[in-house]
Order: C-alpha cells, then sequence, then structure tokens
C-alpha cells in the first residue's frame, strides 16, 4: 500500500500517521501541501493538527492549498481518502464530505481518551472491526462538534453513511459520552461512494498498548489489505 | 423603556499582532490577490438592550464592553447604533 | 560630553534626532540605580545614547543579568557525566542513552499572566519550546507549574481559566503533548500568579548545538516573525513588583502568541540546524534582538554589527531602541556560514516564514548598532552580558514568619467532627482534588510518545526507537518554604525524585524556577539565599545536577510578595518502559506496603490549610540520606518487578494518597482496607505530610522480597492492608480512629471538585 501523507503548514499529527500507516506495511510519504499530483498512491491521509492555526475556521485556508485540487481528483475517481480531525475538517470545508465541524458544546478543547462505535464493517476502512465493536481512542480537538443541515443529516443516517459514534463504555451512545456536542453522537462519516472518510478521533495514536491502545490498529489493517487486494 | 440594537465591534487594539489576520492576509496573498494591504480580524456582535434612551443604551453597552465583550489589553471596541426597536418596554 | 576612549570605534555615536536627552529622571525610569548608571558612565567612557541606554538597562534588568541571584546560583552543583550542557545556554542537555540527548529547561511568565493571563501563559510556553528547538532539539512534552490565589474570587477564577487555555492553545497548536505539571490554590497567590512552563526535547548527540556568534564575517539572520512595538521593555518590567494600576500602565506591553507561526518556525529551525549552514542560533525572548545579539557576541568571543533598516518590521517608523528592544514573538536570530545565506532563506521560505540578513560577526568586541549607515550605539559587548553588577545582600528571616513556624498547633489537632468529614473535604480541595478539569484541555497523546500521561507522580515520554524512556515531574510546596526556606526547598527536590521513582525513573538532573519577592527586603533575600542553599544540599546528595533555569523576582502585589517558591523540574531516564510502574492500585488482594515513616508532622499542611484556613507550624523535616535510599529501594522493586503500583504521599497526607491509588482515573477503581498502629493522634497519622514516605502495592507473594529489599536499604517498610473490590469500601483504621466512604463518594468527592467551582461559577476580569 502506497499512501500519501499530505503535511499542510500547521499539521501536527502528519509523524504520528506516518508511523501508523508504516507500521501496517504502508510505504508512506509525506507530501508537502505546495506539491502536485498523487498518481501512483493508493490512498491518501489528512492528518490532524492546526493547519494555518485554524485560523478564520479549521480548514478553512488549507483547503485551498494546490495539493487539494490533487486530493478531490484522487477522491472522485474513487481513491481512499482519510481525514483524521484536522484532516476530516479539511475535507468537509473541501466539499469532499459534507456538513461542518463547529466549537466543542463546552468551548473548551477536548483532549482525553473517548469510546467509539464501529457502524459499519463493510467498508474498506473498517473491514477489520466487527460491527457494534467498541474501541477506545483518543480525541484532541476544540471543534469536533458535527453540524450539518436536517436534510443532510437524515440521508446520512438512512444511508449508513455514520461510520463512527460516540459511546460509553458499554457501547450505549448517550449524552453524557458525548465529548464535543455532535448531532447524533457522531465521530466519524463516509461520502456516498465510502471512499471518502472522515473522524475526529486519532485511530494513529491508538497502535501500541504501552501507549494506551491498540484499537486504532484495525482501521489501518483494514486499508492495507483491501488495498493489497486491489492491487 | 424602549428596546435599542447596538452593534459592537471588538476588534485587535492597533500595533497588536494579530495572528488570524496574518495567516488571512498571507493566504489572500497566494491566492493572488496582490493588492491586500493589512488583513486584521475582530467580532462583531449585536445586542437588543432596553433602556430609556439612546444614550443610557450606549452606555450600558460600553459598561458590557469594558466587563466582558472586549479584553481591554488586547481588544478595542466600537458601539453603533442600528435601530430603536418597537416597544417591548413600558 | 566626554571624548570616546579608546573602546570605541572609528565611527562616532551620535544621538539620533528626537531621542530624549539623558538627564537622571531618564536614567532612573530605566531602572538603573545610580552606582550602575556609574559603571555604566566607565564602560563607555562617555554619556550613552538613548538607545544604549536602553540596552544596558535590558541587558542589566534582573531578568537578563540575573544581578541579584547570580551570586547565590553559582552555589548550585552544575556537573556530573551525563551533563553535556550546564547552564548558560538556551537550555541544559543531558545524555539518556542509545545515542540520545535530552534538553530541558523550566522558565516563568508570571507577570505577563497576571495581566493577561491568555497571552502571558501562551507566549511563556511559546518562549520556552523555542528555548528547546534552538539547541536542535525536537520538543517532545510539556510541563506547566501554576500557582493561583484561592478559586473563590472571580478576579482568580478568570486568571485560572486564562491561563490554562492559553498553555493549551499554543501547546495543542504547536503539537507537542502535555505530560503534567502541578496547579496549586493558595492565597499566598492572590493577585500574583506563578506560570513557570517546562519543556522537554531529545536529539540524537551531535544535533547539538549551541548559541554563539563566531567566525568573523559571518551573516547574523532575523529568522521567523516580524517585529513590532510588542512587550518593549518585557524585560525591565518582569523585573518589577505589579502595583494595583499595572492593568492600565502594561498594556501596550502585551505581546500576543501565534503558536501557528511558532509551529513553522520549529519545523524550519530543526531542518537550519540538520542542513549546516548555520552555526549558531538563538530564540529573540526577553529584551528582544539585544539580548540574543549580545549574549551570542558574548559567547563566542566576538562582535556584532547589525542594520536596523535591514530588520523586517511590522510597523513604520520604528526607533532602533524599539527595534533592538521589542520582544514580538516567534523570531530567531542565527549565525550563517558565509556564503551560505541564500540556503538558509530557501529553508524558511519552504516553511514560508522569512530571513533576512541584518548584521555580521566582528572581531572587535562590540555591540554596534547602526541606523541607515550611522553608529547609533556602539557597546563593549562583554561588559554588557558580563558585567552586570551582582548584589550580595543582607538576608534576615522575618520575625513574623518566625512565629507562624513556631506557633503551637495542638488546639487544630483534634477534628471537629467527624474524621471521614475532614477527610473528604480534604480530597475535594481543589490542591488534593484530580486535576483533569485542567489537563483535559491539553493535548497529550499527539507525537504517540506518551507513555504516562499528566495525573500521575510524573509524566512519561518513550523513545521511539529504543526500549527506553524519560520521565519528568515539577514540584514545590511553597507553604513548607514559606515557613523554613531551607528544608521546603530540601524538601522540593525530594518530592521530585520521589515523583521520578514511582514511575520507575531514574532521578538524573533538575532545572528550577526561583520564583520569590523582592529581594532588596532582608526577608526575601533571605528566602532566596537558604532555598538555594538548600535546593544545593538536595541535588548533591541525589546526584542530580542542576542544568539551567528561571529565576523571577519581584514577584509582589502592593507590597506583598508571593510563598517563596523554587519550582524543581526534574527528568529521569527509564532504561525499560515496560517496567513503568502504575499509580494506582492494580489488582484485588495485593498487598499495600507503606515505605517510610509516619511522624508527628502536620505543620504547613493542606489539612491546616482547609480546616482552620493556617499556613503555620514546622514544616515536615527532611532527611537526604533517608530519602536517597528510599529512592534507590524503590528503583530495585521496579527493576526486579516486584510492585504493582507506587505512589507518593504530599498534600493531603497519607489517607488522601491511598484514596488516590484506591480511584485511579476512576474507570476501575478498587476499594481499600488497611490499618496503622503508630503512636499519634489520628489527624497526623491521618493527613501529616511527612517526608519520605511511598506507597507501594504488591502481589502478597512478592511481599516478604520487597520488606527484604527496603530493609537492605535501610528503609522502614510496613505492610499496611490489602486492595479489595471498589464495592467493599476504602476503610483506613489508626490506632484512635478510622475513616470509611464508599469508593463512589470519594471519586466524585476527587473528580467534581474542579468542575463544580469552575463550570458553576462566572470568572470574571473585573
Amino acid at each position: 500500500m502506497k499512501v500519501a501523507v499530505i503535511t499542510f503548514p500547521g499539521s501536527n499529527c502528519d509523524y504520528d500517521l506516518y508511523k501508523a500507516a508504516q507500521q501496517v506495511g504502508g510505504d508512506a510519504t509525506f507530501v508537502w501541501h505546495r506539491e502536485r499530483g498523487l498518481a501512483g498512491y493508493d490512498a491518501v491521509l489528512l492528518p490532524g493538527g492546526f493547519s494555518y492555526g485554524d485560523y478564520l475556521r479549521a480548514g478553512a485556508i488549507a483547503r485551498m492549498s494546490p495539493i487539494m485540487e490533487d486530493v478531490t481528483s484522487f477522491a472522485n475517481s474513487g481513491g481512499p481518502v482519510l481525514g483524521i480531525c484536522n484532516g476530516f475538517q479539511i475535507l468537509c470545508e473541501a466539499g469532499l464530505l459534507p456538513g461542518a465541524l463547529m466549537r466543542n458544546s463546552s468551548l473548551k478543547f477536548q483532549g482525553k481518551d473517548v469510546f467509539i462505535r464501529v457502524e459499519r464493517n463493510d467498508m474498506l476502512f473498517t473491514s477489520d472491526y466487527t460491527e457494534g465493536q467498541v474501541l477506545r481512542i483518543p480525541i484532541a480537538h476544540g471543534e469536533g462538534n458535527y453540524e450539518a443541515d436536517t436534510a443532510t443529516l437524515e440521508a446520512l443516517e438512512a444511508e449508513g453513511r455514520v461510520v463512527f459514534r460516540y459511546v460509553d463504555a458499554s457501547g450505549e451512545s448517550t449524552e453524557d459520552a458525548n465529548p464535543n456536542g455532535s448531532w447524533h453522537n457522531i465521530a466519524g462519516i463516509t461520502n456516498a461512494k465510502g471512499n471518502v472518510l472522515g473522524m475526529m478521533p486519532h485511530p494513529e495514536r491508538a497502535m501500541e498498548s504501552i501507549l494506551g491502545s491498540t484499537d486504532g490498529v484495525a482501521l489501518f489493517t483494514s486499508m492495507a489489505g483491501s488495498l493489497s487486494l486491489s492491487t | 423603556m424602549s428596546q435599542y440594537r447596538l452593534e459592537i465591534r471588538v476588534k485587535p487594539r492597533p500595533g497588536l499582532l494579530d495572528p488570524q489576520g496574518k495567516a488571512i492576509h498571507h493566504s489572500l496573498n497566494s491566492l493572488g490577490w496582490d493588492g491586500v494591504g493589512d488583513v486584521r480580524v475582530g467580532k462583531v456582535m449585536y445586542i437588543d438592550i432596553e433602556a430609556d434612551s439612546e444614550t443610557s443604551a450606549g452606555e450600558a453597552a460600553e459598561a458590557m464592553c469594558r466587563k466582558l465583550l472586549a479584553n481591554p489589553v488586547t481588544e478595542d471596541f466600537e458601539i453603533s447604533m442600528i435601530e430603536a426597536l418597537e416597544g417591548a418596554g413600558s | 560630553m566626554t571624548p570616546a576612549n579608546s573602546a570605541a570605534t572609528e565611527r562616532s555615536v551620535q544621538p539620533r534626532d528626537g531621542d530624549p536627552e539623558i538627564t537622571a529622571e531618564v536614567v532612573a525610569g530605566h531602572g538603573l540605580s545610580e552606582e550602575e548608571y556609574e559603571k555604566v558612565l566607565n564602560i563607555m567612557g562617555r554619556t550613552p545614547t538613548f538607545t544604549e541606554l536602553g540596552v544596558f538597562s535590558a541587558m542589566w534588568s534582573e531578568h537578563c543579568g540575573y544581578k541579584n541571584s547570580r551570586p547565590l546560583l553559582s552555589l548550585l552543583p552544575t556537573k556530573a557525566p551525563w551533563v553535556i550542557q550546564g547552564p548558560g545556554e538556551n537550555a541544559g542537555v543531558i545524555d539518556v542513552g542509545d545515542g540520545y540527548a535530552l534538553a530541558f529547561k523550566i522558565e516563568s511568565h508570571n507577570h505577563p499572566s497576571a495581566v493577561e493571563p491568555y497571552q502571558g501563559a501562551a507566549t511563556g510556553v511559546g518562549g520556552i519550546l523555542r528555548d528547546i528547538f534552538t539547541m536542535g532539539a525536537r520538543p517532545v512534552a510539556v510541563l506547566d507549574s501554576l500557582r493561583f490565589g484561592d478559586l473563590d474570587s472571580g478576579r482568580v477564577r478568570y486568571l485560572f481559566s486564562g491561563v490554562v487555555s492559553g498553555v493549551g492553545d499554543y501547546g495543542n497548536c504547536v503539537g507537542v503533548p502535555n505530560i503534567g505539571g502541578e496547579v496549586v490554590f493558595d492565597r499566598g497567590y492572590e493577585g500574583n500568579p506563578i506560570v513557570n512552563a517546562m519543556c522537554l526535547g531529545l536529539m540524537k548527540r551531535e544535533d547539538l548545538i549551541t548559541a554563539s556568534a563566531s567566525g568573523t564575517g559571518a551573516s547574523l539572520m532575523t529568522v521567523g516573525a516580524r517585529t513590532g512595538r510588542d512587550g518593549i521593555h518585557g524585560a525591565t518590567f518582569a523585573s518589577e513588583e505589579l502595583s494595583e494600576d499595572s492593568d492600565e500602565s502594561s498594556r501596550p506591553r502585551v505581546q500576543v502568541g501565534d503558536p501557528f507561526t511558532e509551529k513553522l518556525l520549529l519545523e524550519a529551525s530543526l531542518e537550519l540546524i540538520g542542513s549546516g549552514a548555520i552555526t549558531g542560533i538563538q530564540d529573540m525572548g526577553a529584551a528582544g534582538i539585544t539580548s540574543s545579539a549580545s549574549e551570542m557576541a558574548g559567547r563566542g568571543g566576538s562582535g556584532v554589527e547589525m542594520e536596523m533598516a535591514d530588520v523586517p518590521v511590522r510597523e513604520e517608523g520604528m526607533t532602533p531602541y524599539e527595534i533592538l528592544l521589542s520582544e514580538s514573538q516567534e523570531r530567531m536570530l542565527v549565525v550563517a556560514e558565509p556564503g551560505r545565506e541564500e540556503e538558509v532563506r530557501q529553508i524558511l521560505e519552504k516553511w514560508e516564514l522569512e530571513a533576512r540578513v541584518i548584521g555580521r560577526v566582528t572581531d572587535d568586541g562590540m555591540f554596534r548598532v547602526l541606523e541607515h549607515g550611522k553608529v547609533v550605539a556602539n557597546i563593549p559587548a562583554l561588559p554588557l552580558t558580563g558585567g552586570c553588577p551582582t548584589y550580595e545582600r543582607e538576608g534576615i528571616e522575618s520575625a513574623e514568619i518566625q512565629a507562624l513556624r513556631n506557633m503551637d498547633l495542638t488546639e487544630h489537632l483534634t477534628p471537629e467532627g467527624d474524621l471521614t468529614e475532614s477527610f473528604q473535604r480534604l480530597l475535594g480541595s481543589p490542591n488534593v482534588a484530580s486535576k483533569r478539569w485542567v489537563y483535559h484541555q491539553y493535548d497529550t497523546t499527539v507525537r504517540t510518545a506518551t507513555a504516562v500521561r499528566p495525573g500521575g507522580d510524573s509524566g512519561v515520554i518513550r523513545i521511539r526507537g529504543t526500549q527506553r524512556a524519560v520521565a519528568a515531574t515539577t514540584d514545590c510546596n511553597g507553604r513548607f518554604v514559606y515557613l523554613e526556606p531551607k528544608t521546603g526547598a530540601m524538601a522540593a527536590v525530594a518530592e521530585a525524585a520521589r515523583n521520578l521513582v514511582c514511575v520507575g525513573a531514574l532521578p538524573t538532573a533538575i532545572t528550577n524556577n526561583l520564583n520569590f519577592g523582592n529581594p532588596l527586603k532582608a526577608h526575601i533575600y533571605y528566602q532566596l539565599r537558604e532555598s538555594v542553599l538548600g535546593i544545593a544540599a538536595a541535588c548533591d546528595a541525589f546526584e542530580t545536577p542542576v542544568t539551567g533555569g528561571n529565576v523571577s523576582l519581584f514577584n509582589e502585589t502592593d507590597g506583598r510578595a508571593i510563598y517563596p517558591t523554587p519550582v524543581i523540574g526534574m527528568v529521569g531516564v527509564i532504561e525499560d518502559v515496560s517496567k513503568i510502574t502504575a499509580q494506582a492500585f492494580q489488582r484485588i488482594g495485593d498487598d499495600v506496603v507503606l515505605l517510610g515513616t509516619n511522624t508527628g508532622e502536620i505543620g504547613g499542611s493542606e489539612y491546616l490549610y482547609v480546616t482552620a484556613s493556617l499556613v503555620a507550624g514546622q514544616p515536615p523535616s527532611i532527611d537526604l540520606e533517608g530519602e536517597r535510599a528510599l529512592q534507590q529501594a524503590v528503583l530495585s522493586m521496579n527493576q526486579s518487578s516486584l510492585i504493582r503500583s507506587a505512589h507518593d504521599c504530599s498534600e493531603g497526607g497519607l489517607a488522601c494518597a491511598l484514596a488516590e491509588c484506591a480511584i485511579g482515573d476512576g474507570e476501575a477503581p478498587f476499594g481499600l482496607s488497611a490499618r496503622l498502629d503508630d503512636d499519634l493522634r489520628p489527624v497526623v497519622s491521618l493527613f501529616g505530610e511527612a517526608q519520605g514516605r511511598i506507597i507501594i502495592s504488591c502481589d502478597p507473594a512478592s511481599t516478604s522480597d520487597v520488606l527484604k529489599i527496603a530493609e537492605s536499604h535501610g528503609v522502614p517498610a510496613l505492610r499496611i492492608g490489602a486492595v479489595t473490590e471498589a464495592t467493599d469500601g476504602f476503610s483506613l483504621t489508626v490506632r484512635d480512629g478510622s475513616l470509611s466512604a464508599s469508593v463512589a463518594e470519594l471519586a466524585r468527592a476527587y473528580f467534581d471538585a474542579l468542575p463544580n467551582i469552575m463550570d458553576a461559577s462566572p470568572a470574571t476580569g473585573g
């Protein structure tokens, strides 16, 4: 699996994502936001961080970067694109995913472990999970409160495009388990084709037991497995 | 008593670094708007105040700015009256 | 005006048009004493220009010149075989094995945070990060050591929440995990909060670079952000007492942090250092270009010449005085190898930043400043950086504090009412209670290296590609130092070392932040001197040399000084990350063993503060040899994989420490059944803050080995009970009393205390 990790000015999880991709045998390359062309890559990863300081709106300036034209055509031609945290925000600003990530309802940055439930495992990002599996994954964001217009939200649920949802340890999606006020406890969504995934929690930080959790590994093995089969 | 709608503009004090404005400026330049000189980012708030006169509404807004709405160390504020609203008051 | 003496150059210095004339008033306004100004005249051989006066004023402030503390600081031990870089550089550096070096340092931003808590704290974090990456190390962790007044004041809550947001937003944005620190609330810090930030950076040993300017003809370049009128004379300001009108008069001095630019500057700097295109790099911190250029010249034994018209500025019409003294953030001064300036510019350009040549290194030993080719300042560099007069003063202990220390506490040692009630109050006191409200606003896991997150005795960062890790903690009990400075300072070092061994790290070195009041007062100078002596004694005993730090004096509001607070930032090395010991109990049925001795000491305790609003009594005594033996015993138990948890006893005493072991992070709590038979009053036994105690838990099959190791180190050890199921409750019995409570209740008291205060009551700036 040949993976491009896009680095925007202010990205700070690019290194973690690069290491996570390597850990599952991926051949990862950093691609600076001013570079052009993504030919030859099997997947594109948009890392977390604070691209352009989150100034104006999180992701708003980064999505103007030259490489984003290539990310958009890569996604439109069915290539897998994963955006985590700030990467998710950029995907929303770029229109590759619907909706927007608003300020956390607590108005505070939230940095802690949360539980999320895998809502579907019939896609290339989640095939190594079981449906309904509860994962322990860190979050670290100030703007993760997922919001969209009613029609979009209804469509997301109706079409099963909510991939991850915040839950408590027992797997119930409760208000207390929602760290940021997201509608319907949404933690991650996909586009209609299922090849673009955006999520606020950081699976790349849940790759080793010494760091607290290994529940993120299966996301990367899922991708590696699906992509090596297809090539 | 009548109701007044005021616009309060809070902006970075002159001379103070505005990192957000700087980043937006940079981005506008790289998108081809070379003529952009300076960008500074502030906030606009619309507040409805019940008061017995336009003057006292303005005074109340000013007190709010000093106490809460603006950070006196880093921000300046301007207040302008938008309109006198229909009589919520008695 | 006297003619220029032999030290002056071929080009004469002319006062600039429009600069104020140098009068006694102007000199005094720059914070220079008559005696100091005499020395300036001697060095210069003539009246300085306004620009030159500004330069002297900044360099000879306490902040840059350490004039009140330097003689004392020379008493600290600074050497050990593993010390690569001791005091005097941007940061200290130690060898941590496997080819890696650790750069680390602590720094204060107390005064700026009192004026504008958010920006003050944010720029404090920014400054300490730059001190680390200018050594060639990548910042891998931040710790914050914070102190405020009591939380019943709206202003204090405003300062507290502003500082926490500022620390968080800056570190979160740059992407450096926060791994710990401390937060203390006490009326002794009302009006003058303490904001100290510590940073750790890792590098390969060979990547070390220093901040010196050498190589005549080499170019001086500014890199990073532009220079504006921010924080002009911040260095002098940091050395002044705050007064009631500080809010007004200090306004234009506030600096705004830009963590986004910092992140770019970090990456660009590490790339620059890796390229070999530069030979020296220094942050423009306090006193901006002035201190960075003159200190680099001083260290390199060279001179510098700079053209102010070439400095990229943010505002029109800035004078050389303003440019030299501006404290605009996120800027660096680098010395480029001759001929490689373009390479430097290109690296900075890749990171969307600016680099510009503003001058060169000379061989005449002068700090020379030009404005459009005209010399506006020309000062011998060495006397400027090293010639600041230093003062050793008389120190006399305050009779008032002596009386507090000798106060008879007997009447406070009988609890009013129920022991369990006092216990729960103590556990919910903001000083003991969980600081989750704080560190949940911080990114603690970015960079995927955090092996122990905040909330435990120490934070731990593993070194990728090795089995090793580094641990760090910050500690100081200001009440102890207030009541008896030397003992209190030793206790701060000892507590830090205990916190490190609890996770399994060998204490290796310290950085210190000396936060004190006005040293011109005899009783404050006494506190400063005694504290330094205490730190020196403890560091000698533990073989933990001091590799640098920061001094923050004049922490007073309207004449009232803070508690003397020498914060110790200690780092340690873990050879095998798989052996990290947890703080919380791990398994039902495990034995609980108390290492060390319960004593009758209750002076300066949280119990007295909470129940009687008292800061009085003799603080707990310190036995440095006993502490060292305890450290070695715990490390030996860790190495032999005999213990499942270890936790230091500090604020709130044995009872609160045991409760923390039982509650853990609240997810999987345990119960406790324990009993002590010592001959002490219940209050003292349960809540006294005797030093030298660590609680460990272990498999009952290992207990005899644990006790044997303790004995072989001469450490008292006693099995006091066992870990039980959470539903069995928490029960602790002493000879004449007992505590018993449901674990859920304790957890509520512990976790809900800060959120209940902070999320319920308004925090106002007024």
